[in-house]
């Protein structure tokens, strides 16, 4: 029988291993000197090295193992005295050497760890995350299979190679086991992936978009029962490009798996793929049938030794560590954890932060970009930044607390801006939107609204304060809306003498 | 002037302007045309190339320009290296018809010194191999008796400096495919210290082991030559970055009074032709005269130098030669548009690659897999350590080792085709001077009593101490030199059409 999450948590305990690749934003590529620029027409940042040509050797990027360190050391990780490049022997066609330069046995750094917080039943949680290894290789080319249905290899009509990513340095991001999540799987392993980006980002060594692949985490998952103390079969879910997708294919292979056991079969150790429409994974090679990929020391590169004092001094230039800048932040806006995780998740901290320097109030900040704006900019499938910048926000801001834009004048502003009608200064003055502060303007305004209505005016007098409602309507609208509300309140209800 | 002169002769002849660098280039190509077809030293003549480049280093010359002191002299060169827009083939079919689009270090190298290249040598497949009869291309022969093979993995560059195609060359040593050519073509061959020449653009059969090195008839120009093609590449990580010894003014010392010399017991008696052996003692005669001591070493890891190479040499190849994949350059078989990419590779591999390749790839590949990589490449790796291990202890006892270079001379054509482990042996005394990367050099010390054919002397110098093998080396040539009144290759039978 076929289980739900819920059900399937109950009786089975998940162990998760997550792998990162992430592409490094070096201008060179690992063992060359190629240019590394993304989305360049094909085959143009290629050179007898990257083509892997016959006699073409490999000279290693010093600015890659610089970022690889860094990387290693924001992790935690003890950084080798000693670590060597070793070849991964297998035959593909987007594989110039048909051996990738890896590395085996000795990892660059080893042994670190990453703290998450993911929000549970009892509030936010820290889960550690301990890194086995972070270690250094290049990227493959790409094959495009023109023809046929699946646009896989096997039944293209023919295939291009672009060798343009061939020799991209790669950083590999290797977890170790990640017992003991329970039912929060899913979200340890998300909140593990978000950690990790930011931390890379924070670091400037990678452009870590998922979505451009520069950022791309494998999946392992196994299950077993419930206090049995043992580990199970594990998959590999590929290429999980999305945070989104990380937590549902984390979910996904929970249900599948425990499904198939409960039907008495076995888990196969497979490579699995990812599909981002259904949710699910479906086979690719089996590990079993797997090759061997006879490893062993690249004689083409001598060890890797790095000076102590090198990495002394990267460890000086490390920047704040991400989860140390939120508790900073939090304490110093004093926003509750609810508050803090959305504006995390979101992926907004920085903008708040930015706008916060350009002089907002906090609160405020938050509220626009995680409100109005963030509203907008996911109706249009962008990110908010993309619509306004944040110095426009920071104004409109500013404007609203001088008493110069009421907040239903500062939404029109933001529209304003989105639609592309210059900042925030050019929309007002275009717009005309300002709030009529001139009190003698507004009290003949108020006049107005009481001699049109009367009635209502005496029962205000007569002590009925809400009834003061609908002579404020009026003379927001005949301001047309350009009014400060409470402050028409104001003058009108000492105008009644209340 | 004379194409039997040497190249240090030739230099001078051009810097006097006694010949010009196009009349020298042209008299080459002429005995490139009346002895080649019989001795097969080269795969590809590049005549346009070498009669511009010729050209150029008259008009200079004659414009007063400073040149280097081999300016227009010509060269053979190994076609395991790649010369810019000239065929690179290896040996081999799979790479027929594939022009590099870039030199190698070595080129351009040979390049900047004005150095004439005439064309690519003939070779075993990808290096692999003793007598060049694994060329897919056909067997070069040996000048002295063409039945005979000219050694191997070189034999075309040790052939072309024998028939008087060039006097100069270039070679490359994975296990003696320099100097075990010198030795039955008596013709000098250095392979320097690992690291010492730039690897860039040599297409790699093992990288841990390959090594670009000097050819020439003697010991200087193998010198002269050393020093171009010498130094560190940054791009080549394996290259030492260290000053090139004056290998030049080593040459030239001719001076040996004081040195230790030291006889490796395991590469000496029994296992040698008669007359190898003799010609060695008597080599060792000749440095005692000349004030050498003489010193006995033993090097007990060196009986496992052979079987330990055979397992690194074809581990690394089976990873090299995987590039050779049909996609992005040489030969691509049965593309028809039926097969899969993986089929036609196959195809093409199947039909590419000669059977040592093969051989070797195999072995290689199965050495390198998961379960046997420990027995296998991990305890070869030891091995090496220890033969290491052996060379420095002996090394502090004496400036040089010596041995003979090759077990005998120059066999028949055919004799060992069939036969792998005897062709492997032919190795067995040059081999661990790879395994160290430490320097070593072979020069004619004699003809063997029973077939009038020449025999090699090996001379060992530590890592970038290549210096101390020319020492020994020049003044070891000098003494024979005045003993048998002419040079060695004098005494080789005429070839036909040869001037």
């Amino acid at each position: 029988m076929s289980l739900n999450y819920d059900q399937a948590i109950a009786k089975y305990e998940p162990t998760l291993g997550l792998e990162v690749h992430v592409e490094l934003n070096t201008n060179s590529k690992m063992f060359c000197g190629c240019a590394t620029e993304f989305g360049a027409k094909p085959n143009t940042q290629t050179c007898p090295v990257c083509l892997g040509l016959p006699g073409a050797l490999p000279v290693v990027n010093k600015k890659a193992i610089e970022s690889t360190i860094l990387i290693g050391l924001a992790l935690n990780c003890s950084i080798a005295p000693y670590s060597r490049f070793a070849r991964k022997n297998y035959f593909y066609p987007d594989m110039p050497k048909n051996f990738q330069t890896s590395q085996y046995d000795e990892p660059i750094c080893i042994n670190g760890y990453l703290d998450v917080e993911v929000e549970t039943d009892e509030g936010n949680k820290s889960f550690k995350i301990e890194i086995e290894r972070v270690h250094m290789e290049e990227d493959t080319g790409k094959s495009l299979h023109v023809g046929g249905d699946t646009g896989r290899i096997h039944g293209a009509d023919y295939s291009l190679l672009d060798y343009n990513r061939a020799g991209i340095p790669l950083v590999e991001i290797v977890t170790k086991i990640i017992p003991n999540t329970g039912k929060y799987a899913p979200q340890v392993a998300r909140a593990y992936v978000a950690a990790l980006r930011d931390i890379l980002r924070g670091l400037e060594v990678s452009d870590v978009k998922m979505e451009q692949g520069s950022l791309r985490c494998d999946v392992n998952l196994s299950l077993a029962n419930i206090g049995s103390g043992k580990l199970g079969t594990r998959s590999e879910t590929k290429n999980v490009n999305s945070l989104r997708s990380v937590e549902r294919a984390v979910t996904g292979e929970i249900i599948r798996q425990s499904s198939r056991l409960e039907q008495g079969e076995r888990i196969i150790q497979e490579t699995r793929h990812f599909l981002e429409e259904s949710g699910q994974t479906r086979p690719g090679r089996s590990k079993e049938q797997a090759e061997d990929y006879r490893y062993f020391p690249e004689p083409d590169l001598v060890p890797v030794v790095p000076d102590n004092k090198w990495i002394e001094e990267l460890r000086k230039s490390l920047p704040e560590k991400p989860a140390d800048r939120r508790k900073r932040l939090q304490l110093a806006w004093s926003v509750p954890d609810k508050e803090m995780t959305a504006m995390v998740n979101a992926d907004l901290l920085d903008t708040v932060e930015q706008t916060v320097l350009l002089g907002a109030d906090p609160t405020k900040a938050r509220s626009w970009w995680l409100g109005e704006i963030s509203r907008i900019a996911n109706d249009r499938e962008v990110f908010p930044t993309d619509l306004i910048t944040t110095k426009d926000v920071a104004e409109i801001i500013a404007l609203i607390a001088n008493g110069d834009l009421t907040d239903k004048l500062a939404r029109q502003v933001v529209e304003g801006v989105i639609a592309g009608e210059g900042s925030a200064t050019d929309v007002i003055t275009k717009r005309g939107l300002k709030v009529v502060s001139d009190d003698s303007q507004l009290m003949k305004a108020i006049e107005n609204a009481i001699a049109a209505s009367p009635e209502t005016a005496d029962r205000v007098r007569g002590g009925n304060v809400p009834a003061a409602g609908a002579l404020i309507g009026a003379v927001m609208k005949a301001t047309g809306g350009q009014a400060d509300a409470a402050k028409v309140r104001e003058l009108l209800l000492k105008y009644l003498g209340q | 002037m004379s194409i039997r002169d040497n190249a240090s002769q030739m230099a001078t002849a051009l810097a006097n302007k006694e010949i010009s660098a196009v009349e020298l280039t042209n008299q080459h190509y002429q005995q490139i045309e009346a002895v080649d077809k019989d001795v097969h030293a080269f795969l590809h003549l590049d005549k346009e190339g070498a009669i511009s480049q010729a050209t150029e280093i008259d008009k200079k010359r004659a414009a007063g320009e400073k040149l280097s002191p081999l300016a227009g002299v010509p060269l053979a060169l190994k076609d395991v290296l790649t010369q810019k827009g000239v065929p690179t083939t290896c040996g081999s079919k799979i790479l027929e018809g594939w022009r590099p689009p870039y030199d190698s270090t070595v080129v351009s190298k040979l390049k900047s010194a004005g150095i004439i290249i005439l064309g690519k040598t003939n070779m075993d497949e990808f290096a692999m191999g003793s007598s060049t009869e694994n060329s897919a291309f056909g067997p070069t022969h040996n000048p002295w008796d063409l039945s005979r093979i000219p050694g191997g993995s070189g034999g075309g560059s040790a052939a072309a400096l024998a028939a008087f195609e060039a006097p100069l060359s270039i070679g490359t040593d994975t296990g003696g495919s320099i100097r075990q050519p010198a030795a039955v073509t008596g013709t000098v061959g250095v392979k320097p210290t690992y690291g010492g020449v730039s690897r860039y653009g040599l297409v790699a059969f093992s990288s841990s082991l390959d090594q670009a090195g000097p050819c020439a008839r003697t010991v200087l120009d193998t010198a002269l030559l050393h020093q171009v093609i010498a130094g560190f590449d940054p791009k080549d990580s394996t290259s030492i970055n260290h000053a090139v010894p004056d290998v030049v003014a080593a040459a030239k010392k001719l001076e040996v009074k004081g040195m230790k010399i030291g006889i490796v017991k395991q590469l000496s008696g029994s296992g040698y032709q008669k007359g190898v052996e003799n010609k060695f003692n008597e080599a060792i005669v000749e440095l005692v005269k000349l004030g050498a001591e003489i010193v006995e070493v033993s090097c007990p890891n060196f009986e496992y130098a052979l079987a330990a190479y055979y397992l690194i040499a074809p581990s690394e190849c089976s990873s090299n030669l995987a590039r050779f994949d049909s996609i992005r350059f040489g030969l691509r078989v049965g593309d028809d548009g039926s097969k899969g990419a993986e089929e036609v590779m196959n195809l093409t591999r199947q039909a590419g690659f000669g059977r040592e390749v093969k051989r070797r790839i195999i072995l290689g590949t199965y050495a390198l897999s998961s379960g046997y990589y420990d027995a296998y490449y991990g305890s070869a790796q030891k091995v090496r350590t220890l033969i290491k291990r052996d060379f420095e202890a002996a090394f502090e006892k004496c400036d040089v080792l010596v041995s003979p270079t090759a077990p005998t001379t120059a066999f028949k054509i055919g004799e060992k085709a069939d036969d792998p482990l005897a062709m492997y042996l032919n190795d067995i005394a040059t081999i661990p001077v790879n395994m160290a990367g430490i320097g070593g050099m072979s020069l004619p010390c004699g003809l063997a009593e029973e077939d009038g054919l020449p025999v090699g002397f090996q001379i060992m110098s530590p890592a970038m101490k290549d210096d101390r093998m020319y020492i020994v080396g020049g003044a070891l040539e000098a003494a024979l030199l005045a003993k048998w009144g002419k040079p060695i290759l004098d005494f080789a039978p005429k070839l036909a059409g040869s001037k």
